[in-house]
C-alpha cells in the first residue's frame, strides 16, 4: 500500500512537473522565441492623411489581409487576415471614418472603424452568379442622410448605406448577364450612370435614381466586334475599352444616355502594333496602353479624337491618378534604369511639367516594381511633395520620399513555400564575430541580479535590468555556430521565388536572394519558387567550405514548364550556380548518397517519365551506377486515383544522348476503385529522422519491435462524395480509409477503414508510428486517430540467449520482399478543435520523447505529448502500466491551455510547422509560417542536459567560496584551539 | 420473382451455352470449393483471356442459393523483366451479392498454368539478372480489366525454393482489387543468391484481404465517469489501512525526532554528572600536563 501511495506521489509530482514544462513563464516571453507579423503582396491602398494626427496608409493584399500601415514606420497599426476563400476584391474608405472591404467576389462587405481596426458593420449581400466585382463609394452622393456605397457582384447591384450597412436598394442585372463595368456619378445629381456590357458585346448604360433605385433611363447598343480587357475612363461621360481582337480602341461616349462608338486602330497611333492592353485605368482624359512592350499615353480629345502624347519604353508601373491642388492631376510613374529606379509624378494635362523626379538605389534581389501607389502632401514650403508606395517583385512594399525609401516591408515572407535549416559558420580564430562583452565585474553583477530576482528581492527596476540583460544575453544573435547548436538559419523560399536566411536568435534576415533564370529568356524571367533541398552539408571540411542548397523554380504555373535549379552558398547567400534545365520537374527525390565532396545525390522526375541525376558529374554517375538496382521510387496520381511504384530500367541513351538520364519501368500499382475511393492525403515520414531504439520494452518486460522503415507510405482516401465541405454529406454515404503502404513492392501493410467519417485529413508521420486528425459525422466531433505498427518478424530476437550466442537477425539486412508479419495497434480519440497542419518534435538522437505540435484553427500551435496518443492506453491501467507513463484512456485528448507554445501570439494564416533538431538532445526548433513567421525552442522533457538560463553561477560560487572560507576559518580556529589545549 | 429467376437462368444458360464446355467443367468445380487459398498445382487449363469484358461465359446463378451469387472468374497475367504480359493462371471465385448492395469474394481458388519451356527459359534469365518477374490482376473482377491492371512484382531470386513458392494477397474492396501483394511466403535475404528451382512446379498461397473497420472511439459519459469513480471511491474505502499504512509518513520522522531526543536526553544526563565529577579529572589532567612534558 506504501508502495502504491509513493507511486501516486512520484505520478502526481511527475504530471504537474510535465504539465508546467510545456509553459512559459511571463517574463520568459521574447528570450527564446520570436514573432513576426506581415501581411502579404499588396493590391490595393488607400492613403488617409487629410487630418492631422497619425498618417495612415490601408491596404488590401493577396493573403486577404486588409491591414492599417503607420505611413512613418510601416508598422501595423490593425490588421484583419480574413479566411483563406474570402478574397479581397476592393477597399475604400467612406465617411472618412470607415474602412470599406467587398470580399468573397463580391457578397460581403465590411467597415471597420479607421483609427483601431474594429469591425462597424458587416453585410451580405445577395449574389445569384459568378461575375466580376465593383466596389464604388462616391463622394459626395447623399440620399436622406445616408451615404449609399454601390456594390456591383454576382448579379446584383446594391446600394448600402455607409452608416451602419444597411441595404438601401439592390437591383437584378442575372436575368439579362449584365456586367457592370463602371458607376460614374455627375456632380451635384442624384442619378448615377451604370456602365456595362451585355454578353461582352453589347454596351449597356443604366440611369439609375440614387434614392430608388429605379431605373429612370436606359440606353444600349451593340457593338459587333465585341470587347475585352480592361476598362479605362477618361471623363465623366467617356469611357476607352479594347475590342475583342485587341487591335482597335472603342471610345464609348453616353452623354445624356446616348451611347457613341468611335473606333480608333491602334495601328494608326504606332507603328509596331500588336496585342494590346490597357493600364493603370484611371488617369482622366489620358489612357495609358501597352504594346509591344512600350507604354504609349494616349490623350482623348473633346470630341473622342485619340492621339499619342507620349512613349515610355521598357516595364514601366504606374500609379492611378491623383488630384492636385488647381484642378490638376498627377500621376506616377517608376521605371528601372541599372540598379536605380526613377520616380516621376507627371500632371496629366502637361506631361513635360514633372512635378518630381527622384532616383533611387535599389537592391538588386527586389527585382522590378510591379505598383505604385501616390499620395500628396503639402510640405513645410507649401508645394506638394509626393510620397510613393511601391510593390516590388519580391512582393517587398517600401515607401518612398524625398528621394529615400523611408521604410520597408519584406512581404514576401508572408507567402514561404518551403522551408529548411542550415548551420552557422564555426567560429574561427582572429575571425571572432563578437568579442567578450563583459568584464568580470559586469558578469558577477549580472549574476547578482540575476540571484535577486529569483530569490523574490528584485525591485520593479531590477526586473527590468534582468530582462534586458536576458534578451541581449549571451550572444544569441552571433552569427557562428554554438556549442549548443541554439543558433542555425532558417532558409525560406517565398512563392516569389526568394530566398531569405533568418537567424533563429532574433529572427533577422541574415541575406535574402532573388532567384532568376539563367538565360533570362522572355518567357522565364522570373521563376517561381517551388522547393528547397540539402544540397551539400559539409561536415569533412566544415571549416573551409560552405554548405549549399538547392532552390527548384519553375517558369509558370504549368508542371510541364521548364524549370530551373538554383544552388545557393548558404553562409553567404550568394549563387553558386544555377541552370535551366531543359525537362520539367514533378518530383526531387534526394538519395541517400553523397558524393566526395558531400554534395547530395538527387533524382528529378519529369512529365515523360525519366529521371535525371544531379549533380551532372562521372563521380555521382559511378555511385549511382552501384546502387541502380536498389533504387525505386512511386508517384500518386490523385486526380486517377492510382500509386505507381518504379525502378530503374536503364540510361535513356536510345532517345537521348544524356547519361545522365534513365528510363524507368513499373513495377506496382495500387488502384483505387473510382467510385468510392479519392485519395486527399498522402504523406512519408521525414527522411533525415532519428530513430533512438527499435524496441520498445513493455510493461510486462516484453519487447516489441517497431517497423521502422523508410519507405512506408500513408495515403488517406474518402468517398468522392465527401470530398466536399465537412457536413455536405450524409455518414452513410462517406467513408475514410487510411492505408500504410511499402513504396518498394506496393503491399498493403495495413488498411482502416472509417465509416461515417470525412476528411480534410492532417496527419503526421514519424518512427513507426502515424497520427491523423479527421471527422467523424456520426459522432459530430472531430477525432484523432493514432496507428503504431510493430514488426512481428523479429520478435524471436528476445531471446537473451540468441543475443549472446550472436544467433540473432538484428544485423541481418532488411529487403522489403520478404513477407512482412505486422501488428498494427490502433486507437482513436476525440479532438475538440480543427487543425490546420501537425507536426512532430524532432530531436538529434531522438531520445527525447516526441510532442505533436497541432496548428489550431485560432492560428496558434498547441504541443500535446505522445503519450496521449499512444494506442496502449486503457481505461484502467494496471500499476506497472501506470509506472511506466502511461495515461488513463480518456475519450477526448485534453487541451491544456499552459501548453500553447505560442502562449499569446497568433501566427495568423498558419500554414506550415517546420522541427529541426539542434546539438543538444532535450531541444528542438520549431518554426511556423503562414502569414506570420514564429519560432521557438522547445524542451519536450524539459533541459534534462543542460542547465537553465536562469542558473545563478554567482550563488553557487558564493557558497563555494563562503563553504571554502569556512572551511579554512574552522580549520585554523580548531588550529589555535588545540595548540592552545596543547600549552595548556 | 420466381419466374424472373427462371428466366434469368434461362437466359443465362442460353448465354453461356453458346460459349462452349469450359464453363460447364467449372461448375463441377463448384462442388469442392471449400478449400480456400489451397494450393493447386494443376494442368495447364485453357484460359480465354480475350473473354468479353461484360459478361463473362463464367457468370451464372445457382438455384439453391437465396443470395445473388455468381461464380466468376479471372486470370492471373505474368511477364518476364519487360516483357508483355501473357496469362499465368486463372482464380476462380463466387461473388457474393447482398441485399445491401454490398458484394464479396468468397471462396477464391486458384489455378496455376505450368511454365512452358520458353517460359521457364525467360524464368532462368531473369534469375540470372536478378530481374523482375511481375504479375498483374483486373482491378475489377466482375467485368475486367476494369479501370487499370494492379500490378505487382518481385526480383525473381526470391521465388525459388524446392518448387517456385508464391505467397498472393489480394486486397479487395467489394468487387474492385485494389493491390496484391507477391513475394515469397518466408524472407527473402538482401544479397540474393542465385539458386535455379528443383521443380517447376508453383507453390501458390493465396489470402483475400479486405481492410478493416476502425474501432469506434469509445465515449465515456459523464455518468460511465462518475460512476466508475464511485466505484474507485467505495472499492478503496472499505479497506482497511493499518495505522502504520496511513501514517507512516508522520510516524517516521516523529520516531527519528523522539530517538534523537532521548539519546541527547540520555547524553546530557551522562554530561550532567560527568560535567559534576569531570571537573577534578580536567583539573588533574590539567595539573598532569605539565608534568607530562
Amino acid at each position: 500500500m506504501a508502495m502504491a501511495v509513493r507511486v501516486y506521489l512520484l505520478l502526481f509530482v511527475f504530471l504537474s512537473s510535465a504539465i508546467v514544462s510545456f509553459s512559459l513563464y511571463e517574463d520568459q516571453v521574447g528570450l527564446m522565441d520570436w514573432h513576426q507579423r506581415y501581411i502579404g503582396k499588396v493590391k490595393h491602398a488607400v492613403f488617409h492623411t487629410q487630418k492631422t494626427g497619425r498618417k495612415r496608409v490601408i491596404v488590401s493584399t493577396e493573403e486577404n489581409v486588409v491591414a492599417s500601415l503607420d505611413l512613418r514606420r510601416g508598422e501595423i497599426f490593425w490588421r484583419h487576415v480574413l479566411g483563406t476563400k474570402d478574397a479581397i476584391d476592393g477597399v475604400d474608405i467612406a465617411l472618412g471614418k470607415y474602412v470599406i472591404t467587398l470580399s468573397s467576389q463580391g457578397s460581403m462587405l465590411r467597415a471597420w472603424n479607421l483609427p483601431d481596426g474594429q469591425m462597424v458593420w458587416e453585410t451580405s449581400l445577395h449574389s445569384a452568379q459568378q461575375s466580376k466585382s465593383l466596389l464604388s463609394v462616391p463622394i459626395n452622393l447623399k440620399v436622406d442622410k445616408d451615404y449609399p456605397i454601390l456594390v456591383f457582384g454576382g448579379g446584383y447591384l446594391h446600394a448600402v448605406s455607409a452608416v451602419d450597412g444597411e441595404v438601401l436598394w439592390k437591383k437584378d442585372f442575372t436575368a439579362e448577364g449584365f456586367e457592370v463595368q463602371r458607376v460614374l456619378q455627375p456632380p451635384e445629381s442624384s442619378i448615377i450612370y451604370v456602365l456595362g456590357f451585355l454578353h461582352s458585346s453589347e454596351a449597356v448604360v443604366y440611369q439609375i435614381d440614387s434614392k430608388t433605385g429605379e431605373v429612370v433611363a436606359q440606353k444600349s447598343m451593340v457593338f459587333p466586334g465585341g470587347f475585352s480587357g480592361e476598362i479605362s475612363s477618361v471623363s465623366s461621360d467617356k469611357v476607352v475599352v479594347l475590342d475583342s481582337t485587341r487591335s482597335i480602341l472603342v471610345t464609348i461616349g453616353f452623354l445624356d444616355g446616348d451611347i457613341s462608338f468611335q473606333k480608333t486602330r491602334i495601328s494608326e497611333l504606332v507603328e509596331d502594333s500588336g496585342n494590346a492592353e490597357i493600364l493603370s485605368p484611371l488617369l482622366s482624359n489620358m489612357l495609358a496602353v501597352k504594346v509591344n512592350k512600350r507604354t504609349i499615353f494616349v490623350r482623348v480629345g473633346g470630341n473622342g479624337k485619340l492621339e499619342v502624347v507620349d512613349s515610355l519604353s521598357d516595364e514601366t508601373a504606374m500609379s492611378d491618378s491623383l488630384p492636385v491642388a488647381d484642378d490638376q492631376v498627377a500621376f506616377a510613374s517608376v521605371h528601372h534604369e541599372g540598379s536605380k529606379i526613377h520616380l516621376m509624378v507627371k500632371l496629366v494635362d502637361d506631361l513635360d511639367n514633372v512635378l518630381l523626379r527622384e532616383s533611387i538605389q535599389m537592391d538588386q534581389h527586389r527585382g522590378r516594381v510591379h505598383k505604385v501607389f501616390i499620395n500628396n502632401y503639402i510640405k513645410t514650403d507649401r508645394s506638394n511633395g509626393f510620397r510613393a508606395l511601391i510593390v516590388m517583385e519580391d512582393h517587398s512594399l517600401l515607401l518612398l520620399q524625398q528621394g529615400a525609401i523611408v521604410w520597408s516591408r519584406e512581404e514576401g515572407l508572408a507567402s514561404v513555400t518551403d522551408v529548411t535549416t542550415a548551420e552557422l559558420p564555426v567560429e574561427k580564430d582572429g575571425v571572432s564575430v563578437a568579442k567578450v562583452e563583459h568584464t568580470l565585474v559586469d558578469w558577477l553583477k549580472g549574476h547578482m541580479l540575476k540571484l535577486k530576482g529569483s530569490l523574490l528581492l528584485a525591485s520593479p527596476e531590477d526586473v527590468v535590468a534582468i530582462q534586458e540583460m536576458r534578451m541581449k544575453s549571451s550572444g544569441r544573435n552571433k552569427l557562428t555556430r554554438d556549442h549548443n547548436g541554439f543558433r542555425k538559419l532558417f532558409i525560406a523560399l517565398t512563392r516569389a521565388g526568394k530566398l531569405f536566411a533568418l537567424h533563429t536568435g532574433d529572427g533577422r534576415i541574415v541575406w535574402s536572394m532573388l532567384l532568376t533564370s539563367p538565360s533570362n529568356s522572355e518567357a522565364c524571367a522570373r521563376p517561381s519558387g517551388i522547393s528547397l533541398y540539402q544540397w551539400q552539408v559539409p561536415h569533412h571540411h566544415a571549416m573551409d567550405e560552405n554548405p549549399s542548397v538547392l532552390v527548384v523554380g519553375r517558369c509558370g504555373s504549368d508542371s510541364s514548364a521548364p524549370a530551373v535549379l538554383s544552388f545557393v552558398d548558404v553562409y553567404t547567400g550568394k549563387e553558386i550556380s544555377s541552370s535551366d534545365i531543359a525537362h520539367s520537374v514533378v518530383q526531387v527525390m534526394p538519395l541517400p548518397f553523397t558524393d566526395s565532396t558531400e554534395q547530395r545525390l538527387h533524382l528529378i522526375a519529369d512529365t515523360d517519365g525519366h529521371v535525371h541525376l544531379y549533380p551532372k558529374t562521372s563521380e555521382a554517375l559511378s555511385i549511382f551506377q552501384r546502387e541502380f538496382q536498389n533504387v525505386y521510387w512511386y508517384t500518386v496520381e490523385g486526380d486517377d486515383g492510382i500509386i505507381r511504384g518504379h525502378a530503374m530500367k536503364s540510361s535513356c541513351a536510345g532517345e537521348t544522348a544524356d547519361e545522365y538520364c534513365f528510363t524507368t519501368r513499373e513495377l506496382w500499382t495500387v488502384v483505387f476503385p473510382s467510385e468510392s475511393e479519392k485519395i486527399i492525403s498522402t504523406l512519408t515520414r521525414k527522411p533525415n529522422e532519428v530513430v533512438h531504439t527499435q524496441a520498445k520494452v513493455s510493461t510486462d518486460q516484453d519487447v516489441l519491435y517497431k517497423y521502422v522503415s523508410r519507405n512506408l507510405l500513408f495515403v488517406a482516401t474518402v468517398s468522392p462524395k465527401g470530398a466536399g465541405e465537412i457536413g455536405s454529406v450524409t455518414p452513410e454515404e462517406s467513408a475514410l480509409v487510411v492505408y500504410l503502404i511499402d513504396t518498394i513492392t506496393g503491399r498493403i501493410l495495413h488498411r482502416l477503414s472509417h465509416q461515417g467519417c470525412q476528411g480534410p485529413v492532417h496527419a503526421v508521420f514519424s518512427e513507426n508510428w502515424v497520427v491523423y486528425h479527421y471527422f467523424n459525422l456520426r459522432a459530430h466531433k472531430y477525432e484523432v486517430t493514432v496507428v503504431e505498427i510493430y514488426d512481428q518478424s523479429r520478435a524471436e530476437n528476445k531471446n537473451v540467449w540468441k543475443l549472446i550466442l550472436g544467433k540473432h537477425n538484428l544485423t541481418a539486412p532488411i529487403s522489403s520482399y520478404s513477407r512482412p508479419e505486422m501488428l498494427t495497434k490502433s486507437q482513436s480519440y476525440f479532438f475538440s478543435q480543427s487543425v490546420k497542419t501537425i507536426a512532430v518534435t524532432s530531436t538529434a538522437k531522438g531520445i527525447t520523447s516526441k510532442q505533436l505540435l497541432i496548428g489550431t484553427m485560432g492560428d496558434q500551435i498547441l504541443a500535446l505529448d505522445k503519450r496521449f496518443v499512444d494506442p496502449r492506453r486503457t481505461l484502467n491501467p494496471s500499476q506497472a502500466e501506470k509506472e511506466e507513463g502511461i495515461i488513463p484512456l480518456t475519450d477526448s485528448l485534453p487541451i491544456i491551455p499552459q501548453s500553447y507554445i505560442t502562449h499569446s501570439l497568433k501566427v495568423e494564416g498558419l500554414r506550415g510547422i517546420v522541427t529541426a533538431p539542434s546539438k543538444l538532445e532535450s531541444t528542438t526548433h520549431v518554426f511556423a509560417y503562414g502569414v506570420d513567421l514564429f519560432y521557438t525552442r522547445l524542451a519536450p522533457s524539459k533541459t534534462y542536459d543542460s542547465l537553465t538560463d536562469d542558473f545563478s553561477y554567482a550563488l553557487l560560487l558564493i557558497t563555494i567560496v563562503a563553504l571554502v572560507a569556512a572551511i579554512y576559518i574552522t580549520w585554523v580556529l580548531s588550529e589555535k584551539k588545540e595548540l592552545s589545549e596543547k600549552w595548556r | 420473382m420466381s419466374n424472373l429467376t427462371v428466366l434469368l437462368f434461362l437466359s443465362t444458360l442460353l448465354f453461356s451455352s453458346s460459349f462452349a464446355f469450359q464453363s460447364d467443367e467449372l461448375l463441377l468445380d463448384d462442388e469442392e470449393f471449400g478449400l480456400e487459398g489451397g494450393s493447386h498445382p494443376r494442368s495447364p487449363e485453357p484460359v480465354t483471356s480475350d473473354s468479353p469484358p461484360k459478361q463473362t461465359p463464367s457468370i451464372r446463378r445457382r438455384y439453391s442459393d437465396p443470395d445473388l451469387d455468381s461464380k466468376i472468374q479471372f486470370t492471373l497475367e505474368h511477364a518476364f523483366g519487360d516483357s508483355d504480359f501473357s496469362p499465368a493462371g486463372t482464380f476462380s471465385a463466387r461473388l457474393k451479392t447482398w441485399s445491401h448492395g454490398g458484394q464479396t469474394l468468397t471462396k477464391l481458388r486458384f489455378s496455376r498454368n505450368e511454365f512452358s519451356d520458353e517460359e521457364k527459359y525467360a524464368f532462368q534469365t531473369l534469375l540470372k539478372g536478378d530481374d523482375f518477374y511481375r504479375i498483374r490482376l483486373p482491378s475489377n473482377v466482375v467485368n475486367p480489366p476494369g479501370r487499370e491492371y494492379v500490378i505487382a512484382s518481385v526480383r525473381a531470386r526470391c521465388l525459388p525454393r524446392d518448387g517456385l513458392d508464391e505467397h498472393i494477397v489480394i486486397h479487395m474492396d467489394g468487387a474492385n482489387i485494389l493491390a496484391v501483394s507477391y513475394g515469397s511466403p518466408g524472407a527473402c535475404p538482401y544479397p540474393r543468391q542465385l539458386k535455379l528451382p528443383a521443380k517447376w512446379t508453383f507453390n501458390s498461397h493465396t489470402i483475400l484481404k479486405s481492410g478493416e473497420q476502425a474501432p469506434r472511439t469509445p465515449i465515456f459519459t459523464e455518468e460511465i465517469l462518475g460512476s466508475s469513480e464511485n466505484k474507485e471511491g467505495e472499492a478503496e474505502a472499505p479497506v482497511e489501512r493499518s495505522f502504520w499504512a496511513k501514517y507512516w509518513m508522520y510516524l517516521i520522522p516523529l520516531g527519528l525526532i523522539v530517538m534523537n531526543a532521548v539519546t541527547q536526553a540520555s547524553n546530557m544526563a551522562e554530561e550532567q554528572p560527568a560535567g559534576s565529577q569531570g571537573q577534578a579529572p580536567a583539573a588533574i589532567q590539567r595539573g598532569s600536563a605539565p608534568r607530562r612534558r
